[in-house]
């Protein structure tokens, strides 16, 4: 180990994350090796290595004959002083290597609020930003990720940006680099190259031009790169590779258990959702296969929990098979099988009652909107009958403790709707009253709002943001509403999801602000420790920006969309129609009560959740 | 079957910033990865029976770590160390498991090695000062302890001391005492930092070589 960390280390917090060496870490001879890739995740160690992708990922670019796959993580702020202060550049965990040594650096983004993390990473490893900068081959810097739906805010930093799922698309860029390495091309020959590759974008082989008021006007492909980039996906879900023999952390992470994806996509079609829009079409793997998958992780990790993860995990056809087969080998070793993001309905509960024979976990409910008009216009399928009827059931099972997320700010909201909120509230808090089997223990009854943000590639991609002042007093509206002492109520701040909302839906030009905010020590901003909303505004007012244009201007239907060069899989007509209904609060059904066309089959070979 | 098993341990390289906390989760995973089943407590939220002898402080290397633990059935104790090695991240190393370990309570001195590394200064003359600097009747040093800070003598805890000069460093060897009081060497340089600043290193790293009992027997 380097001299200068080997005195750093016992001075910082957790410095478990920054040293490697865990069980089932890939290690390789790195002379042996022709390619070498930074898999950099922008947040802290404990974030990353809880992210399922990148775990995915790691396993199936360290499986490619002479790859070798290193992870990178940001340090939290007292090791970033420390390594800047003793002139030590962001290394692998695996080798310890600085990330100059590297071939490919490639970055997660996940989540917006992380892009100035990237910024950071780069510059620690020192790397210069700007892929224009970068005019060798070598070191090729990109991105994948689900914020890559909209590359424009991170495309002049980028050379290039994979779409969609990365399982084969990765290494598809990869074995073209190390080709490229071979036979010494020069980038710009690469690039051209890699543009040709179905997934990949390259942001420097288009032009985006702008009309007077400040919307684009036209992005424009140059040397045979394609009008339109489609993302990638995995077709054959139930045989694609899934890692049960995971690194497992010596330290303690968000998601310390075993994560078993069930599906990708999202039967449900929610209109403010993009990650139920994205991720299309719907693709499962068995139960059998699941249940051997799980047992084999949790044999070869010796964790004690496994989750099952994907984004509505009670759509899942065979669940109750899948709890059932997972139980039998979980109850005897007092292993603990936890299942988030159910819905609110009988079947549900009825899982939740087998899975919680370990231990017994808070009940999480999300029914975002307030009244049933506003929870139809937004296509949550989710009655409030449902949503008592499941608490009665928990409650009468001895539940005490029910978590309930909304948002405020959601397109035709009203106060009425702000109010319902409160009466929800109240209604689960009688339902306590009358089904509790111990009253004794009390009950407590958290209501969390956050602020909408309307997201590309989503039916409500044209909507605005109601300014930080409107949804504070929607806040103040509900929070005087709330009486009961059982019931807490906890609301997000309004800045962070303002700027959240100006990157989600940025264009090109967003870049230069991401760049001030970095240069203004802006950095691991997913963190409120670190968020600075002023940072932001004088960014944008430095760039000649408004916030405005960005954040609580509605879109005129036939703008263009500074993404509309990316096709994620819905088109624009079903995502029209989808709006539409929405003014008209009209529900859509789930794919399996009828397929809305929305365009994501043919990706799929025209397959969808079978 | 046996009631109590031990095994002896170390933690080397990368592994010694493992908290305890952290150990105790890896250790409980190493079991079931290696296919051992433990013993849960009883009750409300059982938890496998596991404990560490004396934990070990972030940044300390230990070729001498002992944890007791209860399996649920039969086991080769002779080939459990290699089994237990191969499920642990880089750096632990299990080195025996043996039944009936004698009591905790019995357990008193430790034998540390330490490296003192001085960037600027002679270590010879280091040396020398260090050397006369712990044979003070009493070295009386402020500590932060629950109830704000208090003062306490650490000469009685060490049993012996030794210093010798190496290039950019002094390396230490010395006996102290594991428990009542519980010497952590980390307070050594901190002595010298509160009483003997020009003697304060510009890093200090410690290494747990043996446990003895009171009469100095090595205890296992």
């Amino acid at each position: 180990m380097d001299r200068r960390l080997k005195r750093i280390l016992p001075r910082v917090q957790k410095p478990a994350r920054y040293t490697g060496g865990e069980y089932r870490e890939i290690i390789k001879d790195k002379r042996a090796v022709e390619l070498r890739m930074a898999f950099c995740f922008p947040d802290v160690y404990e974030i990353g290595m809880s992210n399922v992708g990148m775990r995915i990922l790691y396993s199936t670019i360290n499986a490619m004959e002479g790859v070798w796959c290193e992870r990178v993580f940001a340090p939290w702020d007292d090791m970033e002083r420390e390594m800047r202060a003793n002139g030590i550049p962001l290394y692998a965990l695996e080798s310890g290597d600085p990330l100059t040594q590297f071939d490919a650096i490639g970055f997660s983004l996940g989540y917006e609020m992380a892009y100035t993390t990237v910024l950071d990473m780069l510059d620690l490893g020192g790397i210069p930003l700007h892929a224009s900068e970068r005019t060798e081959l070598l070191p090729l810097v990109f991105a994948g990720g689900s914020s890559c739906c909209n590359p424009e805010p991170m495309a002049e930093f980028m050379d290039l940006m994979v779409l969609g799922e990365g399982e084969e698309l990765d290494n598809e860029v990869l074995s073209l680099l190390r080709t490229a390495k071979h036979e010494g091309w020069d980038k710009p020959r690469f690039l051209r190259v890699a543009a040709e590759i179905p997934g990949v974008y390259v942001p420097s082989l288009y032009t985006v031009e702008y009309c007077a008021d400040g919307t684009v006007a036209a992005v424009t492909p140059r040397c045979g790169a394609p009008e339109t980039v489609t993302k990638r996906l995995v077709t054959d879900f139930e045989n694609s590779p899934f890692p049960t023999d995971q690194i497992v952390p010596s330290t303690e992470i968000v998601h310390d258990r075993v994560n078993l994806e069930l599906f990708r996509g999202c039967v449900r079609g929610c209109r403010f959702c993009q990650a139920g829009q994205i991720y299309r079409p719907v693709r499962s793997r068995s139960s059998e296969k699941l249940v051997a998958q799980g047992i084999e992780s949790l044999r070869s990790s010796g964790y004690q929990e496994i989750t099952l993860s994907s984004l509505s995990s009670s759509d899942y056809r065979g669940l109750g098979e899948l709890c059932d087969g997972l139980l039998d080998y979980c109850v005897p070793r007092s292993i603990g099988l936890a299942l988030p993001s159910l819905r609110a309905d009988n079947f549900s509960m009825d899982i939740m009652q087998r899975v919680q024979k370990v231990r017994k976990s808070g009940l999480t409910f999300a029914p975002e909107a307030g009244t049933q008009r506003l929870r139809d216009a937004i296509n949550k399928n989710v009655r409030e009958e449902d949503l008592l009827e499941s608490c009665r059931v928990a409650f009468a099972g001895g539940w005490n403790n029910v978590k309930l997320y909304f948002m405020l700010g959601l397109p035709t909201e009203t106060d009425e709707d702000v109010l319902g909120i409160a009466q929800i509230a109240n209604d689960v808090l009688h339902c306590w009253r009358e089904n509790a089997v111990n009253k004794n223990r009390g009950v407590r009854i958290t209501v969390s709002t956050s602020c909408f943000i309307p997201k590309p590639h989503t039916p409500f991609q044209w909507e605005a943001q109601v300014s930080r002042e409107e949804y504070l007093r929607r806040v103040r509206l509900l929070r005087e509403s709330i009486h009961a002492r059982n019931v807490v109520y906890n609301w997000h701040d309004a800045e962070t999801s303002e700027i959240e909302c100006i990157l989600s839906r940025g264009d090109r030009r967003i870049g230069a602000v991401i760049e001030q905010v970095w240069r203004a020590g802006g950095r691991l901003e997913a963190w409120s420790d670190f968020f600075r909303y002023d940072r932001w505004t004088q960014a944008l007012e430095r760039c000649g920006l408004d916030a405005a244009f960005y954040t609580t201007r509605r879109r005129d239907e036939r703008e263009r969309m500074p993404w509309d060069h990316i096709f994620m899989g819905v088109t624009k007509r079903f995502l029209l129609r989808e709006r539409e209904r929405a003014y008209e609060g009209v529900l859509s059904p789930d794919c399996r009560h009828g397929c809305e066309n929305c365009g994501a089959r043919p990706l799929n070979g025209g397959a969808c959740d079978v | 079957m046996y009631e109590k098993l031990r095994l002896r341990f170390a933690k080397e390289g990368r592994a010694i910033y493992i908290s305890h906390l952290d150990l105790m989760r890896t250790m409980q995973r190493t079991f079931q990865r290696a296919g051992l089943a433990l013993k849960y407590s009883e009750g409300f939220n059982p938890h496998p029976i596991l404990s560490i002898l004396l934990p070990l402080s972030v940044g300390v290397h230990s070729g001498c770590e002992l944890m007791d633990f209860q399996l649920t059935g039969e086991a080769d104790l002779a080939a459990m160390p290699e089994k237990l090695t191969a499920a642990m991240p880089e750096g632990i190393r299990a080195l025996e498991v043996y039944p009936e370990g004698r009591k905790v309570k019995e357990l008193k001195w430790l034998r540390v090695s330490g490296s003192l590394e001085y960037d600027a200064s002679d270590p010879q003359t280091m040396r020398d000062g260090l050397q006369a600097f712990f044979a003070r009747e009493s070295i009386v040093i402020r500590k932060k302890t629950k109830r704000g800070e208090g003062e306490s003598d650490i000469a009685p805890a060490i049993r012996s001391i030794g210093f010798q000069a190496e290039e950019r460093r002094v390396a230490l060897s010395a006996v102290i005492s594991a428990q009542d009081p519980t010497l952590n060497p980390d307070l050594l340089v901190s002595a010298l930092g509160q009483l003997a600043p020009q003697l304060a290193p510009d890093f200090a790293e410690f290494t747990r070589l043996e446990v003895y009992d009171e009469a100095m027997r090595v205890f296992r």
